[in-house]
Order: C-alpha cells, then structure tokens, then sequence
C-alpha cells in the first residue's frame, strides 16, 4: 500500500497510523492479521477497474444517466403500480440531512428519538390513509407487503390455500407465489366477480383500484371472503384512498399498499416502502417492525420499537417475518410528503388526477379505432384498446416524443394501461390524444 | 426549579406530533388548479370523506422534523461502532449520483431502449460483486440482507428440487447466526439444525458429519463469523456437506473484512448474499432501504430470481433465467441503492476496495488489544472486521451498563448479548473509516467508564444521564401497545 499512487477520502488512517497500530497489535505486516485465510486462496487477483477521481466518475455518471430517457423530461402514462407524483423540495431537503440518513435501526432509543417519532407518524399516517386500526414500519415494497399479509392471513386462519383475484398486479401475484410456494401454500387465481371460496382458503386478496385501474365491488368482496371464514387483504393505492372509501370501511382485514405514491421518485424500481395496516386482532401476527409510545426515566413522552418478541432477532425461526432492515428512510420521505399535502391538498391532488385522467379517456373514446373496454368506476388509471398492438403504439408515441402506456394486450386485444396524474398538464394530454389520432 | 419545568414544557412542544399541531385551514404545499374541464366524480357512496391528516404549513413541517433529526445519533454526527453492521462512512456523492434525473425519474415499465444507461450499470454493478465473490452470477434483486438469504434458501431450495432431491429438508446453522439465518431458512420451508462452534470458535465440524446425510439440505454460513474470526473449517465444512450432496448458502453481511483477501467462491460456497447497505457505503437510513444482491456459482445460476441484466453487443436487456425462483420482489431491486453503490466501486477501484478490508482489520484488531485487559476475550486470536467481548468480569455493570452509559460520551452503543453464545456481549466494529484518534479517544471513553463502574457499582445503572432521553420502559410500550396517534376521546 505504502507506494500505492491512490489514496482514498474515506480511509484515514496513514501509512505511519497503520505502522504504530500493528506495532501495538504485535504483528509484523498487514498480511500477517489475515493468516487464518488458507494461503493458496488468499489475496487473489481482482479484476475491478481502477480508482477514479470524483471528478471524473461525475462525468462517467451523467453520461450513464443520460443514456436514459425519462418521465423528467418528456410525457409519461406509465402507471402500472409506480406513479409519478409532485414532490415539494422541502420534502428531499430534510431526508437528505445526514442524522436521518446515516443512523442505524433505532435499537438504541435514547439517541434515536428522531427515526422513532418519524415511525409513529409513518404508523399513524398509513392507519389513517387504510381507515385500518394499527400499521407496522413498513416493509421493503408494495409487492413483499402482499406477499406478507397473504402468509399471514395463513397464520391467522390456520388455512393454507390463498384465493388471488386476477384483477391484481401480476408482478404482484408473482411474488405472492414466490414467498408461498416454499411453505407449501397453494395459490389459487380467481375471477374477482366469483371467487368460489371454500373452507380452506384462507384470505381473498384483492387490489383497490385493481391493476387496471377500477374500482372492484368491494362489498361484495368483503362477504365473499367472511363468509367463507377467510380473511380479506387488499392492497390499495394510497393517493387513491384520499378521495375512495378507505379499505377500513369495507371491513377489509388487512391492508397493504405501495408507499411509493406518497411523492417517492420511480427510481427504476425502488427504493419504496411497503405500506402494511391491518385490524387491532391480528396484531401479534403483524410482519416487520413497530414503533411504540412510551415514557422514559423521568416520565418523558418517548418511543421505542415495542412487540420485538415477534421478530427474528428473538423468535429466530419462529418469527412472523425474517424482515430486518426495511425501508424505514422511505417511510418518512412518504411522512414528510404526505404531512406537506395535509388533508385538503391530498384531497386535491387526487381529484387532480381523477380529472385530468377521465378527460383523457373520454377524448381517447372519441377517436377512431379507439375504445375503454371496462366499465365503472376508475380512478387515475384505464385501459384503451388500440388499432394496433400496443408495442406498435408505443414505439409511434417515442418517436413523438411521449413515453405511453403499459402493454397488457394478453387480457385485452391491442389493450394499453394509461395512466395519468397530476403531473400531465392538459397540454401533455393533448399531445397524447394528437398523437394516437395519428394512427388509425 | 420553574426555569427547569419551563424547559421540559418547550421540549415536549417541540416535539408534538402533526395531528397535535394540525390547523383546519393550514397547509404545507401549493397545487395547481385543475386544467381540464370538469368531469363528474364517482357515485357519492364509493367515496369518504373521514380521512384525517394533519394541516401544517411547510416551515412548521421544517422546524419539526429538523429538530427530531436532532435527537438521533448518526454515523454523520457519530462514531457507531456497532458489530457486524459495518457502519462506515457513507460518501456524499452516492446521494448526488442516485439522485441524478436520468436515474431517479426513471419508471421501472419503461421499454429496454429507453433505459439502456440504468441496465449497463446494473449489468457491470453485476460484474463487480461477481468477481469481489468469485461467483459466476448475480442478482440485484433483493431489497436487503434478509431479503438476499430467503433468496438464497429458494435457490438452494429449487436446485434441490431439480436434482430430485425435494424431500431435503435440513438446514444447519451456527448457533452464532444472525436471526434472520433461521428465520429465512423457515421461510423457505426447512427445520432449523442449531450447529455449536468449536473451542476455537470455528463450526464444529463432527457437528456437521452428524447430519451429513441424505436428509441434509445445506448450511447457512457467516463468514466471517458473528464473532469476528475467519473459520478456518470453512473450506472443509463445504467439503462435507457437498459430499453429502447439500448446497452452502454464506451469508455476506461480514464483507468488509474480505474485500480482495479471499473470494468466497474458492472456499466452496454455492450462494453468497452481500449487503450493499454495509460494505458498499449506502446509508442505512435509520432502518434501510438496503439492497442485498445474491452471487451463485454455476450450479446456482440458472435459478436466480427474475429478472437479470443481460448484455449483447452494445444492448442491454433484462432476461428471466432458465429454472428463476421468480420475482421477490415489485421490480429490479432497489436501484437507487444500486446506483451508489456502483458509485461507491468505481470511485474506489479494485486497489481502493482492498485498502478498504486492509485498514478495516488493522483498527478492529487495534481496539482488540487496546480493550482486553478491561473485558475477556475467548478466544484470544487475531480478528477480521469486528471484536466480541463479554463484559462478565466488570464488577457492577452489566454490557447494558456500559453500552448505555458510551452514549453519554457521545458514542454510539456497540451491538450488546449477540453473538448469543457470549455471556455479555459487546460487539465492537469500528471500520476503515474512523481514524486512530477516534479509536483512541474511544477506548479512553471506555476506561472512564470503567474507572466510573469501581466508584460506584449502582451508577452506570442509570445511565444514560445526558442523551435527549433517559431509559425508555420498554415492557410498558409492550404491554399496552399505543402505536399511533389518535384523536383525544
């Protein structure tokens, strides 16, 4: 290391540091501390490129980035379960500050305060969004968190059959049959309408609005489920639940959800968070991590992660969940964003999109060659069927500029999910119909 | 005595929750007015109109949560020499580049053409982990340790499986695993086989010959262990259970130690998970997001979880393998993670990352002799990244005490009774990043406490003394759980 041409910012100690410390250790050499490794096997060569100045990984970067095209920059209709939404700057400026940022899982709660409080609020917000009675820490996205309350409603009804509607997100369901499979858990796909539930299945799970975007009868999910003895989960758009019926009020029994919507970039995929609720009877039973109210040496209103006894670290393979590190900064970002909008501005932010959404589907259905195959009620999302293949519609919607819709002609001939929010000004949506009209 | 309850009243204000605060008619944000014409909305009954959120302005919204921030400890703001959770300095510039547009407004259902730059990083971030580990594969998509070793346990569990070897059902684990080793292993659908560590604290390999039969599946493996020790029966550990016809699955939480020492491949591991949230400097953000990719030898290849980066030519794309377990999760992976991470590589190089395991094992094993003659040490033998003491022999305080009381010094608690097979443990990993100075002015921290502990037996009991908050009762958050705000009866 001592003639090594790169020195690194982030490792302080010198050449003379490191000599005074393997004087102390009693070791001749650096290599001598590495002597358990078997010596044929030790210090291999490594392919890896060399060093790089910030400077020019800067340039290498936004090279890279560039090399991408993005809803920043151009109109975008991608929904599909990841939605672009308004973000204030306040919101990046205070998850940037490092004492969010760097600190550990809040095991230490004397110096953790501030992650423990920003829990409690993330709890209390997702409770209030789902109309649920409680709701954990989060957990890693909106698909693992479904995944997670289908395995839980197995543990609760002691049943092992979990009915899907095939109305849900099939990323979705594919990672329901991911996390089911291993345990023996038997997945079944069922038309919503009639679920065909028997006495051992143990939860109906749903989507709120479904994957194409409308609004399931709830209610008649509701008595679906119960009257087979199963539980209901439904995972459910949260910027949709400041204007629909909260899943609480249907009398859903678990409630998950992509916190992604609550104003998290897209990101290619995440980082998000898990949003997880469900009714005060299940509790015990609950996934991942929660925070507590409690009161500390002097009587003090403070916070702790509390029901630890169901968790890994105690219960080790008999935990609920081997969850660990989640997504806890993703968790206040959509706190932050959510305190932000405040009751009246998600409200219109979501009335924003539910209008500026139905005024592109009715000009959608206006034009020739055009149609909505569905009926009823939808929220920011539809699905139009095309007079070609949605790929073909793509590719002409790119070359003007605009990045369309999710292909989902296996269900719809030449059918395409188009989403729309707040962030389409009319005249992005002009541009959309302009150009589909192109095609006939 | 006024003054002082003035104070404790500012504090408790400061920290009232949003609904505490909400005011009908404040709000913390502006929106646009509709530019469409109006369109009808939903029959009445599909809607609510019960949702309470909180109504704040945008610098109340600031002042608060800049002042909770304020009563955390960070690795910004402090030394965190917590045990096998590699709290390292996390550069600056892997927030700027994961926040880069081209990256962060990038929708996961965009067609391959329009997200060539996000799939070549994530092929060559592929690239990099598979030569760091001497794997031939990798996936990027579990979203954290955990997350990495259920993916771990399916792949084992389907390889199994192809082989017609389904009915394998056992799955040993060192009795000085993380949690999560058998937690993930019951996910996968296998019984858990607790596996005693030698006098050395190697795996215990007559231990291991027991179950080496047609019944065992695999072994879960930290390596190095939770102690801090390199296991030197690694190699031959593999030996046996492959004989057996079993797969070992090495848990990589403990990286740091073997950047450019040793790949983990060449002693015979099958599937390694890496935590990028550690080793690779992407901040735990109080509890994640974290990324835990999974690299697989060849063996292993064909079943990683869907999908993977692929590369053509000059065209990138993502590709299920052959026998996938299936998607874990929504999409790709936690990609902004993955976008500083892959940072964190390139600024570092090849030469950097070995420093990197160099320096790490150099500052653990300087806090090893500075601290022994204060706590016991078993064995006593050269450590990689981190140092367990047991705290037993210290008369009047407990590895709580002590832990406890370091906070008030201004330094973050080690990791206490884990690995549980040391009686008062205090799990100590200082990393590369913290310099001599800290390490020194650390263990002086630790003598006082020590010095304070022969004073006075009952003192460290109560500590800590001057953090934002004294001891929380945790037994009364348990057992009467309030877990949000609710409005007043």
């Amino acid at each position: 290391m001592a003639d090594s041409p790169f020195t690194s910012s982030y490792i302080p100690n010198t050449d003379d540091d490191r000599a005074t410390m393997l004087r102390d250790i009693g070791a001749a050499s650096v290599d001598e501390l590495f002597e358990d490794i078997p010596a044929d096997l030790r210090n291999p060569p490594l392919e890896l490129p060399e060093p790089v100045a910030e400077m020019d990984l800067r340039a290498h970067m936004e090279a890279m980035a560039a090399a991408n095209k993005h809803g920043g920059e151009r109109p975008s209709f991608l929904g599909a379960g990841v939605y672009r939404h308004f973000a204030p700057a306040v919101v990046p400026a205070l998850i940037s500050r490092g004492e969010f940022l760097t600190s550990y899982t809040p095991y230490q709660p004397e110096v953790s305060q501030g992650t423990l409080q920003g829990t409690y609020e993330f709890q209390t917000m997702t409770a209030q969004l789902f109309g649920m009675q409680v709701a954990n820490a989060g957990m890693y996205d909106g698909a693992t968190s479904l995944a997670e309350a289908a395995l839980m409603a197995c543990r609760v009804t002691r049943r092992y059959r979990i009915a899907l509607a095939d109305t849900v997100n099939p990323n979705y369901a594919e990672v329901v049959r991911t996390y089911a499979a291993p345990q023996g858990i038997e997945v079944v796909v069922v038309p919503p309408g009639s679920p065909g539930l028997d006495d051992e299945t143990a939860c109906l799970v749903v989507q709120y609005p479904s994957y194409y975007g409308y609004v399931e009868d709830m209610t008649a999910h509701e008595r679906a489920a119960h009257d087979a003895g199963a539980l209901l989960v439904a995972s459910c758009d949260p910027v949709a639940m400041a204007m629909l019926k909260s899943p609480g009020a249907y009398g859903v029994d678990v409630a998950t959800g992509e916190g992604q919507a609550l104003g998290i970039p897209p990101s290619f995929g995440g980082p998000y968070v898990g949003l997880f609720a469900c009714k005060q009877d299940y509790l015990r039973q609950m996934p991942g991590r929660i925070a507590g109210k409690t009161a500390d040496s002097q009587g003090r209103t403070g916070y702790v992660l509390t029901l630890q006894p169901r968790e890994q670290h105690i219960r080790r393979e008999r935990a609920t969940s081997n969850i660990c590190t989640s997504t806890a900064l993703i968790g206040l970002w959509a706190t932050i964003w959510t305190a932000c909008m405040g009751k009246r501005g998600l409200r219109h932010l979501a009335e924003l999109c539910y209008q500026k959404a139905h005024y592109a589907a009715e000009r959608i259905a206006a034009l020739p060659g055009y149609s909505l195959p569905l009926d009823g009620t939808f929220f920011q999302e539809f699905v139009m069927t095309c007079p070609k293949p949605a790929a073909e519609v793509n590719r002409h919607l790119a070359q003007r500029g605009i990045i369309g819709g999710v292909d989902v002609g296996d269900r719809f001939e030449n059918g395409m999910l188009l989403c729309v929010t707040e962030v389409n000004t009319r005249a992005q949506i002009d541009a959309l119909i302009d150009a589909l009209a192109e095609l006939r | 005595m006024l003054v002082q309850d003035a104070v404790r009243n500012d504090a408790a204000d400061r920290r009232r929750l949003l609904m505490e605060r909400s005011v009908p008619g404040r709000t913390g944000v502006t929106l646009p007015a509709p530019d469409v014409p109006p369109q009808p909305l939903p029959n009445a009954s599909l809607l609510r109109d019960d949702l309470e959120l909180p109504e704040v302005t945008e610098g109340e919204v600031v002042r608060y949560f800049t002042h909770l921030s304020q009563l955390n400890f960070s690795i910004d703001t402090n030394f965190y020499p917590l045990g096998s959770c590699t709290m390292k300095y996390n550069p600056k510039v892997n927030e700027a580049m994961a926040a880069l547009p081209g990256f962060a407004q990038l929708h996961p259902a965009q067609p391959t053409e329009q997200v060539q730059g996000a799939l070549r990083l994530m092929h060559e971030l592929q690239g990099y982990l598979i030569e760091l580990t001497g794997m031939n594969a990798c996936s990027l998509a579990p979203l954290a340790g955990a997350h990495g070793e259920l993916t771990g346990i399916l792949i084992i569990k389907a390889c199994l499986a192809s082989r017609g070897d389904g009915h394998r059902s056992r799955m040993l684990i060192p009795d000085t695993a993380h949690g999560t080793n058998p937690a993930s292993a019951a996910m996968g659908g296998f019984d858990v086989v607790s596996i005693p560590s030698d006098e050395n604290g190697n795996i215990d390999l007559e231990a291991v010959r027991g179950y080496a039969d047609g019944d065992l599946a695999g072994v879960m493996f930290t390596q190095p262990t939770t102690l801090g020790l390199f296991d030197r029966n690694a190699a031959e550990m593999c030996r046996i259970v492959h004989e057996a016809g079993g797969l070992v699955y090495a848990d990589g939480a403990n990286m740091n130690a073997l950047l450019g020492r040793v790949k983990l491949a060449d002693l015979g591991f099958d599937v390694v998970h890496l935590n990028l949230h550690k080793t690779f400097t992407t901040p735990h953000g109080g509890g994640g997001p974290g990324a835990g990719p999974v690299c697989v030898n060849d063996t292993l290849a064909p079943f990683l979880p869907s999908p993977v980066a692929t590369r053509e030519g000059n065209a990138y794309a993502l590709a299920a393998p052959p026998q996938t377990i299936g998607r874990i999760g929504g999409w790709y992976g936690n990609f902004g993670v993955l976008v500083r991470a892959y940072t964190y590589i390139t600024l570092m190089g090849g030469q950097g990352l070995s420093d990197v395991s160099h320096n790490a094992v150099v500052n653990a094993n300087y806090l090893r002799v500075k601290l022994r003659d204060l706590f016991d040490l078993t064995p006593d033998r050269v450590v990689m990244h981190e140092v367990v003491f047991s705290a037993r022999k210290r008369k009047g305080a407990r590895a709580l005490d002590v832990a406890k009381r370091l906070l008030d010094y201004g330094y973050h608690a080690p990791t206490m009774y884990f690995p549980l097979v040391v009686d008062e443990a205090l799990m100590i990993e200082p990393t590369e990043s913290e310099s001599k100075e800290t390490l020194d002015a650390f263990v002086e921290a630790l003598r006082r406490i020590d010095a304070e502990a022969q004073d006075d037996e009952d003192f460290l009991h109560g500590a800590p003394y001057e953090t934002p908050m004294g001891r929380l009762d945790e037994a009364r958050a348990a057992r009467e759980p309030e877990l949000r705000w609710r409005r007043p009866a």
